[in-house]
């Protein structure tokens, strides 16, 4: 066991999180917007918005990340107009076409996670709802959306998840985020096995605290399932 | 379009073959997996503190690294491990390779295997408590236990998860090209580069892959229903 190569590699991987965390956090977050986007079109009376909704959803989570990056960094360029076109600044960049990928690839599975949340919300908090005089935007905004992402919470950490280990296929692309420097480091020592087990170790504690922070924000919001707080009362206070 | 037919000027035929080739990895990884899953089942419902504690992590390390990392991992540890025992049991000298089907298949058949390993430990959880008690009642030995009711019905309830599983595995041979296995993906940057047309490759790779997703979700559904046709229904 050589440590000190150990400790020497794992530094150096460390200097790929903060890429990471930029391509997860980027791209979650446009997706998620776009997720709910798109979860309320799937929902809507408005069948042709619908049935084009479905239709994303169902090519972006029937083919591999990989293909959808590949489309978007090496396809685009294949056409002229978009190299003359000022988007060209953007999609001759890994950076931004491995974000464009992830975004729209979480934004396929987190609509049909959303929408699931949403569905789940029980009829009768809505009829109340709608009963106390609450429509439209202001019953989705007090009732239908708190309580449907709360519900959808749980399989979304666990989208999060993939996320951050979908973020690796960037290395294929150039990108030297932790994937990407451990290739790097590969190349320079040839110690394929330890670096890759180091790399492991880093995704796997980013990971443990992706699931504590889901579970920590469940918890927050969540009161109605905790117990009361213990409060002291003069009374017990008398007690002793 | 002449770009994508079949023969000699086209690209049709490498295409379709490539795409045998990810179904043949796929299934190899699946049914491999199946194995692995049911193993990690058995030692997450085993009385033994450490052989669940050996199921936990490794499904614990499988679904918290990426999966590319575990693709790595077999193809630069594989070669190692195998040039290591070649050189020093069978006496060849110098570095012996592993086939990429091989690394592929066995890398993914790791991964997936532990999403199997829940999906079957959930779907061994779910068959009824007195259904056991009362083979056992009638005197059924472990293995006739297994075979008559345990396994039958376990395989019901897993179908729905197995088709998720298979259909991740699917996606995941994707990953395999950086191995350098000529599967849709590899065969398609393979064209692309030859005639400088990525967009229509790629595009023709998602298209394969869709119809494969598209026919898988169709078989299990077929599956699904056959399975439940003894099953009252609401």
């Amino acid at each position: 066991m050589d440590i000190d190569f150990y400790w020497s590699t794992f530094l150096e991987l460390l200097t790929g999180v903060p890429l990471m965390a930029q391509l997860v956090s980027l791209s979650l977050a446009v997706g998620f917007v776009l997720a709910v986007f798109v979860a309320l079109i799937r929902l809507s009376r408005w069948r042709l918005a619908s049935g084009i909704a479905y239709g994303y959803v169902y090519v972006f989570r029937g083919t591999p990340l990989l293909v959808q990056m590949f489309l978007i960094y090496y396809g685009l360029g294949q056409f002229e107009w978009i190299r003359e076109s000022f988007l060209w600044v953007f999609l001759r960049q890994p950076y931004w076409c491995a974000i464009l990928a992830f975004t729209l690839n979480t934004g396929a599975y987190g609509s049909e996670i959303i929408r699931g949340g949403l569905q789940s919300v029980p009829w009768g908090q809505i009829e109340a709802a709608r009963a106390a005089g609450m429509s439209g935007w202001l019953l989705f905004r007090r009732i239908t959306m708190p309580i449907g992402i709360r519900q959808a919470l749980p399989a979304y950490g666990n989208e999060m998840i993939l996320m951050v280990k979908a973020t690796s296929l960037a290395s294929i692309i150039t990108m030297l985020e932790i994937t990407g420097i451990a290739q790097r480091l590969i190349s320079q020592s040839y110690r394929a096995v330890e670096i890759l087990v180091v790399a492991g170790v880093i995704y796997l504690m980013i990971n443990f605290m992706l699931t504590r922070l889901v579970k920590w924000l469940e918890h927050w919001l969540s009161p109605h399932l905790r117990d009361a707080p213990v409060v002291a009362t003069p009374a017990a206070a008398l007690a002793h | 379009m002449e770009l994508l037919s079949w023969g000699d000027k086209g690209w049709g035929d490498e295409l379709f073959f490539a795409t045998l080739m990810t179904l043949a990895v796929a299934t190899a990884a699946f049914l491999l997996g199946l194995v692995f899953g049911s193993l990690g089942a058995a030692a997450k419902l085993s009385r033994h503190g450490w052989l669940r504690a050996i199921a936990d992590g490794y499904t614990t390390i499988m679904r918290g690294v990426p999966d590319l990392l575990v693709i790595y991992l077999f193809y630069f540890g594989g070669s190692a491990l195998v040039t290591y025992v070649a050189n020093k049991w069978l006496g060849t000298s110098g570095f012996v390779g592993i086939n990429a089907f091989t690394i592929g298949a066995l890398a993914i058949a790791i991964l997936s295997g532990a999403y199997s390993t829940e999906v079957i430990r959930g779907a061994v959880l779910a068959i009824p408590k007195g259904e056991i008690e009362a083979a056992r009642a009638v005197g059924m030995s472990r293995l006739l236990l297994f075979r008559r009711i345990l396994a039958p019905q376990a395989l019901r309830y897993a179908l729905p998860g197995l088709g998720n599983v298979w259909q991740l595995a699917l996606k995941e041979t994707a990953l395999i090209s950086v191995t350098g296995l000529v599967e849709i993906m590899r065969q398609s940057t393979i064209a692309a580069g030859s005639t400088k047309k990525p967009f229509t490759f790629y595009a023709a790779a998602a298209v394969l892959y869709l119809v494969l997703t598209t026919l898988s979700t169709y078989a299990f559904q077929r599956a699904e229903d056959r399975s439940m046709r003894g099953m009252r229904r609401a």
